[in-house]
């Protein structure tokens, strides 16, 4: 564009709203998921269930509600955003129906829906009550031991409840919750508030040795903290997932922080040795690494408890998928134990095929391209930490799960973002979007315009 | 329902499913290059101004952040002026302990982007040397702000 003194000129076109994009493809994802509710129905008995209608409606009026909030409270936010994790959570929905049929103790598509209202409802509230997410900057250290609170809670007697296994959630009322699941988003906020504040320290000072900038001793203090209570998470409550999570956010976090690989070198070193320190002592860690190395052994397939036959009856269903899958309602969810919940992949990955599972996982890469291009556009350090960070955790999470159900890494419990059956995953995981919403909207807002030509005086739309 | 119909509806639905995926990665294109019917519409006003400008090697459209905590940030240059500082208002927001609140101002006049500096107590430098007045910028000149290296492309 050339700009010839006295031509008016037309200013360069700034990110547009995209309104009819973000409607488009909200109702293109909910077309999908009434779409996959008529084939469950078509593949068990050859009808269309009637339930399409409740649940693809049920679906489509709260992304219509939720849409609606974001178009008045976030209006420059990012298009996409919205509409991919409807259709993550829709299939979710459907697959969780779909394992009903089956009459798999546990799974409930009526719970999973009740529960996306509920998430959307969070959404909402998030995006309605934070106007400015900076605020969250004031909170650092309090947040942080929220989080902290939140992870220790199960432990409490009483409140705490130990299911499968694992001691991760507390009981109230009839329900039961998973604490870390909001402890994370606590923690992802506090270590960008800490970071943005620590990150000079962290980044220069120090001594070269060899080929990497070793880190002051006392620098290491927050890193050393963070990896011994990850391990302490990992001891008591026996989660292997979570731990593995916030230590791997942190990590990265830190590494995007200050730029400086010796920080991921550390955190390696330090994962390692925890791992095989917890491998060593721990009967049930043991027993996940002598899984993941040779799950094939017919004495683990059968063994009772912490055993490889949940692992291998999903490697199973993944084969029988192949490449374009059995059909949505054709295969054999039920031959899975928790196919609603942790395995959910599996489950999914036999009825749609490699295919299907693929489109998935780019669903998912686009959610976190979205986060990572908020975070590149952000404006302030702190919300390019925070953005990078909320991304990350979403990323590392959807790694963790199905790496372990593929058997590329030992598995660890997680649930997968949006479609594992589940309340409190559901609720934490809206309440990232809605965070990732409003500093995209944030960053992609138009800078403001000046009154005067050259005026220092600006207007500010807040 | 017969076998036939079972394996259309199967591969209608993954073909949909990757459509969606498509769909979505057409609205990042769009958004990362514009739609693809507009720069048709910009570039016929602006054909007949071209004989009445000098011949110029083209304008700064951006200002890209090429060092400093914020690297990797772009700005879209537009004819509003851009302020650069730690003051919470300011276009460019710099948490840099060298910066002040309202460390300097770009601002575009007569088809050339100038930068200016505020009295701020560091200073702003303009490749190497310091900015004592308000200086036009050639394109891919780093302007440094403490530890900041921003500079204009097209």
């Amino acid at each position: 564009m050339t700009a010839t003194p006295g031509v008016e000129v037309a200013p360069v076109p700034m990110t547009a709203k995209r309104r009819g994009a973000q409607l488009f493809m909200l109702a293109f994802a909910i077309v999908i998921v009434m779409g996959a509710y008529a084939s469950v129905g078509l593949g068990i008995n050859g009808q269309i269930p009637a339930g399409m209608l409740t649940y693809g409606l049920g679906l489509g009026g709260l992304m219509l509600a939720a849409y609606l909030v974001l178009a008045r409270f976030a209006p420059w936010a990012d298009p996409l955003l919205l509409p991919l994790v409807t259709l993550v959570n829709g299939i979710g929905l459907v697959m969780i129906y779909r394992i009903e049929q089956t009459g798999q103790g546990g799974a409930s598509a009526t719970n999973q829906l009740m529960w996306t209202a509920l998430g959307v409802v969070m959404f909402s509230a998030t995006l309605i009550v934070l106007k400015d997410h900076r605020a969250l900057q004031r909170l650092t250290y309090t947040l942080g031991f929220v989080g902290l609170g939140l992870l220790v809670l199960p432990l409490v007697p009483f409140i705490g409840k130990e299911i499968n296994g694992a001691r991760i959630w507390i009981g109230i009322g009839g329900f039961s919750i998973q604490p870390s699941e909001f402890a994370k988003l606590a923690l992802v906020v506090f270590f960008a508030g800490y970071l943005v504040a620590k990150r000079d320290v962290l980044a220069l000072a120090g001594r070269r040795l060899l080929f990497i900038d070793l880190p002051r001793a006392r620098d290491l203090g927050p890193v050393l903290i963070t990896w011994g209570f990850s391990l302490a998470v990992l001891i008591l409550q026996k989660d292997l997932g979570s731990s593995l999570l916030l230590f791997g956010t942190f990590i990265v976090m830190l590494y995007v922080a200050t730029q400086r690989t010796s920080w991921v070198l550390i955190g390696v070193l330090l994962f390692l040795g925890g791992a095989i320190l917890a491998g060593q002592i721990f009967d049930h860690v043991a027993a996940r690494f002598e899984v993941f190395l040779n799950p094939e052994s017919p004495e683990l397939y059968d063994r009772e408890l912490g055993g490889s036959y949940q692992l291998m009856q999903g490697l199973f269903a993944l084969g029988s998928g192949g490449i374009l899958g059995t059909g949505l309602g054709e295969g054999h969810p039920k031959e899975i134990p928790l196919s609603f919940s942790d395995f959910i992949f599996a489950a999914t990955g036999e009825e749609l095929g490699l295919t299907g599972l693929m489109a998935l996982l780019m669903v998912y890469a686009l959610i976190v391209e979205r986060g990572l291009r908020t975070a590149i556009a952000a404006r302030d350090p702190f919300s390019k930490l925070l953005a990078g960070g909320l991304s990350f955790i979403l990323a590392w999470q959807v790694f963790i799960i199905v790496g372990g159900v593929t058997n590329l890494i030992p598995l660890t419990g997680l649930v997968t973002p949006f479609m594992s059956a589940g309340g409190s995953a559901l609720l934490a995981n809206w309440i990232l979007i809605a965070l990732l919403v409003r500093m995209s909207d944030a960053a992609r807002r138009p800078p403001p315009q000046a009154i005067q030509d050259e005026g220092l005086t600006q207007v500010f739309q807040r | 329902m017969s076998e036939l119909t079972l394996l259309l509806i199967r591969l209608a639905f993954l073909a949909v499913l990757w459509f969606f995926v498509i769909a979505a990665v057409g609205v990042i294109r769009t958004d990362l290059f514009g739609p693809r019917t507009a720069p048709a519409s910009p570039r016929k006003p602006a054909k007949p101004a071209k004989p009445v400008s000098k011949p110029k090697r083209g304008e700064p459209r951006q200002m890209v952040v090429t060092g400093g905590p914020l690297q990797g940030t772009i700005i879209n240059l537009t004819e509003t002026p851009i302020t650069i500082g730690r003051a919470t208002d300011a276009t460019l927001v710099l948490s840099d302990d060298y910066a002040s609140s309202r460390h300097a101002r770009l601002f575009p006049q007569d088809g050339q982007w100038i930068v200016e500096d505020l009295g701020s107590t560091n200073g702003t430098y303009l490749d190497r040397s310091k900015v004592t007045r308000p200086t036009p910028v050639p394109l891919g000149t780093p302007i440094r702000i403490g530890k900041t290296v921003i500079e204009l492309r097209k």
